[in-house]
């Protein structure tokens, strides 16, 4: 067990056993996606204000999710590579900040088409709304000062106390609707007590949810493996998997 | 752990706690203008700006809709249960617009104390359910109400 | 539901299959943007080795 994680530290143990886990994931990513949209989208029946516009929930609320899932992980990585020079956890942190933006972005532009024959209204400056774009800005700022510093461990360096500083967004995202009068409303399922929300609509929720987080395990190790060779490129595994390339 | 790494383990969790701390006080300086509306007790106190456009969001107070003269203005209360102020708003209602919903209404208070808004946005709660469900919780809702008014007539 | 119900998303049909169409860009773009990576640096360092080869 300990051997394990002892060679996951190592890059060449981490690349291989990385590519092995990455065909598992994305099946049962894919497979997953598939139920959940069926179930959202044709089984679950419409709601009895919002009518048929909720089921934009089943790509917006799941996204809004990993946005903050995906921005702890970045940050506990950042700090693990800040604290214990673990070059593993430098990639890690930095290969999910792209991913992160995305569903940043994806839960930003979904929630702006939702909300305009919802609320009448494409964007308002309320705390939630303003506080999740600030989490664009934070993940936009990650990547951009990676690449602006050459040496890349400085570069993890740097970007690690970045997104360690902006973890304070993340309970504001969260507890801004309870905090403050919000447009957005309160929360259904991410509260103490039971979710308000019938269990033909949660169940679907539930399972793109877990999509989700298969989808960003997925995709991350395929950014990290990439990751791992540009920093290992001299090593003598990597020469030797281009030249049997 | 060796030394240097539990010394920056606790510079971590140091700026962790240091900027939560810094977070939370610039956060209350600011907490008014976070609010994205005033309820109407908050304006009854006298907590919104005079002379200047905010927002005002409450409930849509039952039976209070009214379509004026000109046919193209509105007027409805909005409420928080405990405060009620008159709106006055001349456009198109978004979709989710009833009474009993809740509303964000966009405006500057007239003289004669009535709300006059230039956009009313609806708010809607983190209910989730079928139109048979939404339904039945309302039969039940009125059963309740009736048998509580019935109680109190003594019957 | 029928077929035609599920197309017309009860009036909503605009802003829900813009939002699933979004959706699907950003992750197939996700997926390939490490593949293509990958190939590019496979390339790059290809190019190099055969360099360091030839130099010496």
């Amino acid at each position: 067990m300990l051997r394990f994680f002892h060679q996951l530290g190592s890059p060449k143990h981490f690349y291989r056993i990385a590519g092995r886990w990455i065909p598992w994931l994305a099946a049962a990513c894919a497979a997953l996606m598939l139920i959940g949209l069926y179930q959202g989208m044709v089984v679950a029946p419409p709601d009895y204000q919002q009518g048929d516009s909720y089921r934009i929930m089943f790509i917006h609320v799941p996204s809004a999710w990993m946005s903050l899932f995906i921005y702890i992980v970045m940050a506990v990585a950042g700090a693990i590579g800040l604290i214990w020079h673990m070059k593993l956890a430098e990639v890690i942190a930095i290969s999910s900040a792209p991913i992160g933006a995305s569903f940043t972005f994806l839960a930003l532009v979904t929630g702006s088409i939702w909300g305009k024959p919802m609320w009448g209204a494409w964007w308002v400056w309320d705390a939630r709304l303003t506080s999740e774009l600030i989490l664009l800005f934070l993940y936009l700022g990650v990547m951009a000062l990676y690449s602006a510093v050459e040496d890349k461990r400085t570069a993890a360096r740097a970007t690690a106390i970045l997104a360690i500083v902006g973890v304070v967004n993340i309970p504001i995202i969260h507890y801004s609707v309870e905090w403050w009068n919000t447009l957005h409303q309160g929360p259904t399922v991410t509260k103490f007590g039971a979710p308000s929300i019938d269990l033909r609509m949660l169940i679907p929720l539930l399972v793109m949810a877990v999509a989700f987080k298969l989808f960003y395990a997925t995709v991350v190790l395929m950014r990290a493996r990439v990751e791992v060779l540009q920093r290992e490129r001299n090593a003598q595994w990597v020469r030797e998997l281009v030249d049997i390339s | 752990m060796r030394a240097a790494r539990k010394k920056r383990l606790y510079l971590i969790l140091l700026v962790v706690v240091g900027v939560g701390v810094a977070a939370a006080l610039a956060l209350n300086a600011f907490n008014q203008n976070l609010m994205f509306f005033y309820s109407p007790s908050e304006v009854n106190a006298g907590k919104a700006p005079p002379h200047h456009p905010f927002r005002l969001g409450g409930l849509v107070t039952d039976g209070s809709l009214k379509r004026l003269p000109n046919g193209l203005t509105v007027q409805f209360d909005v409420t928080d249960l405990q405060k009620t102020v008159s709106i006055q708003y001349t456009g198109i209602l978004p979709d989710l617009f009833r009474e009993g919903q809740g509303i964000v209404a966009h405006g500057q208070m007239r003289d004669d104390g009535v709300f006059v808004a230039d956009e009313v946005l609806a708010k809607h709660d983190e209910k989730y359910m079928p139109p048979e469900v939404a339904a039945s919780l309302k039969d039940a809702h009125d059963k309740g109400v009736t048998a509580v008014k019935a109680k109190e007539a003594g019957l | 539901m029928t077929l035609q119900e599920f197309f017309h998303m009860g009036g909503y049909a605009v802003y829900v299959w813009s939002s699933y169409a979004i959706a699907l860009v950003v992750l197939v773009a996700n997926v390939v943007a490490p593949i293509l990576q990958r190939r590019k640096l496979f390339v790059q360092l290809a190019r190099r080795q055969r360099r360091e080869r030839r130099e010496s």
